[in-house]
């Protein structure tokens, strides 16, 4: 199901942990929705130091946070707000379709704790924003659907009532 | 623990068909004839494995295709008489989905909610009936939680009330003893793959002088009930499959409830915070459910597949639809847990050796994967500050 680069994440995980001291904290996700991610980051001279995550969820999500920790370390915070989804998912190599939501969640995380460490820095409080429910996509036609999956209430509706 | 491999002895008893005895049933000439003649004894020995009369059987494409002929052909041919047929909340995507499907077509619906065991109470049964009901429809085992529903009892008030009474027995014919007249069910829905047969094959019990529509129109195959081509194949297989099934149901559960008995009780023993999902008895004698705190069913499966274990989950981030399991989430398990499940189905090759690799290997691979968990993290924080 996934590929030799998802695996080797999977099975070796880079930068599982917490850093006590952190600079910066962002979680993403909720048990409801399959996945939580949590990242902690350490800045020194805009740019990330060290980087560590900690996440619950499945093979693409564990992978996921393993990549994006990688492609994070070292980077200055700009640079580190421009990973995105599909940088995530080029460096992995691809991941099943249906995985591609757990590639939001690790980017969206790490960029939460950069929010969080500048917030700080202004002196601010970061207000971590409320997840919705896990967006669904429909295996039949490949629509998302939060609410109708496995059978959507879009496409497949208007097959059937054709 | 994989799925049911077919028996060795099926397959060769479905060789022949693939081969020199080749066939149509319907046709007149002999080989036609043959296959005829050796069809009808794979429908015997379906019917004796629940004690139905021969020509209460109807092969099938499988427990899905049974399952949906048997509502929306009760449904069908009952059109005069009401609109309400009552189910449960944890019925398999084959009844959930055309129950779904009657509902949208403005068929009422009763899904009546089960226990923390995942158990239907007969009582809410008896409550939900209304001069409209014309069909009920409950499984007899749910193969993610194991539980084993009160069917007889069901039945009795169906019966009672002269309401149609189908069920579901995919996961418990051929597994555990299922009688017909026992349970008091008009129609029962079975497939040969549970019980070592062919995939792809199936059939739908239909006691005699139930009205049923058929699902399929066509030609007069099954008394004209399911047109098509019959999959002689699979007819044959299942015959045989179903034959050994009955000689050999006594010794498969000797077997394999032993070794669910060890995996129910050494699991919780061995990793603490996980706890058995379904009825601690009235169980499937091959199956344990459990959902362990903190972690994710996947990931567990992966790690665990690595190490040539194979079994299944309820978690979200495998089913297709990546929805949580409504079984789970109807027996009141919130979703976060119902995440970490995990299923063994335990068959006749499993050992007690497979049991001890479960129980060496699962216990490292849930700390490895609670040691990266948030989750965990926070929940030992709170123990620890108390």
């Amino acid at each position: 199901m996934y590929n030799e680069v998802v695996m080797d994440h999977f099975r070796n995980p880079r930068n599982v942990g917490e850093i006590p001291d952190a600079d910066g904290v962002g979680e993403v996700g909720n048990p409801a929705c399959g996945d939580i991610m949590a990242f902690y980051i350490k800045v020194k001279d805009d740019r990330i130091e060290d980087v560590k995550f900690q996440t619950f969820g499945c093979g693409a999500a564990i992978a996921v946070s393993s990549m994006v920790s990688e492609l994070a370390k070292g980077k200055t915070l700009d640079e580190a707000m421009k990973i995105t989804n599909k940088s995530v998912l080029e460096a992995l190599d691809g991941l099943p379709k249906k995985k591609h939501h757990c590639s939001n969640l690790g980017a969206d995380a790490l960029h939460r704790a950069i929010e969080d460490y500048r917030a700080k820095q202004a002196g601010r409080q970061f207000e971590r924003p409320e997840d919705g429910p896990e967006v669904c996509s429909c295996p039949v036609c490949d629509v998302e659907d939060p609410e109708e999956a496995p059978y959507c209430a879009t496409a497949c509706e208007r097959i059937s009532s054709k | 623990m994989a799925a049911c491999p077919i028996l060795p002895e099926v397959a060769d008893a479905m060789i022949p068909f693939l081969k020199e005895r080749f066939g149509n049933p319907s046709s007149m000439h002999s080989s036609g004839e043959q296959v005829s003649e050796a069809m009808e004894e794979a429908r015997r020995h379906v019917a004796a494995l629940i004690n139905a009369k021969d020509s209460e059987i109807v092969f099938t494409s499988g427990g899905t295709e049974a399952n949906n002929w048997a509502l929306k052909g009760v449904v069908m041919a009952s059109r005069a008489k009401g609109n309400h047929i009552i189910t449960s909340s944890i019925e398999h995507f084959s009844i959930m989905h055309c129950v779904k499907t009657l509902e949208k077509q403005g068929v009422e619906v009763t899904r009546l909610p089960v226990d923390q065991f995942g158990m239907v109470d007969p009582a809410d049964v008896k409550k939900a009936i209304t001069p409209q009901t014309v069909l009920i429809s409950v499984m007899h085992a749910n193969n993610e939680v194991g539980t084993i529903q009160p069917i007889q009892e069901i039945g009795k008030i169906a019966r009672e009330r002269n309401i149609l009474f189908h069920t579901d027995a995919v996961a418990t014919a051929g597994v555990i003893p299922v009688d017909v007249d026992k349970l008091n069910v008009d129609l029962l829905s079975l497939a040969a793959n549970p019980f070592y047969g062919p995939h792809g094959v199936g059939a739908l019990y239909i006691r005699k002088g139930t009205r049923i529509a058929p699902l399929l129109d066509g030609g007069i195959q099954e008394q004209g009930l399911r047109a098509g081509t019959e999959n002689i194949l699979g007819i044959i297989g299942m015959g045989k499959a179903a034959e050994i099934a009955a000689k050999e149901m006594h010794n498969r559960i000797g077997h394999v409830l032993p070794l669910r008995d060890r995996l129910k009780k050494e699991i919780p023993e061995a990793i603490p915070e996980v706890a058995l999902v379904g009825h601690p008895t009235e169980r499937l004698p091959g199956n344990v459910s459990v959902v362990v705190r903190y972690v994710e069913g996947e990931a567990m499966l992966l790690f665990l597949d690595m190490e040539g274990i194979q079994i299944a989950s309820g978690s979200a981030c495998i089913s297709r639809s990546l929805k949580v399991s409504h079984v789970m989430l109807a027996m009141g398990i919130d979703a976060g847990t119902a995440q970490g499940s995990l299923l063994f189905t335990l068959g006749v090759d499993n050992t007690n050796a497979d049991v001890d690799e479960v129980l060496k290997v699962l216990p490292s691979i849930v700390q490895r994967l609670r040691d990266m968990s948030p989750l965990y993290k926070r929940s030992v924080r709170l123990k620890e500050t108390g």
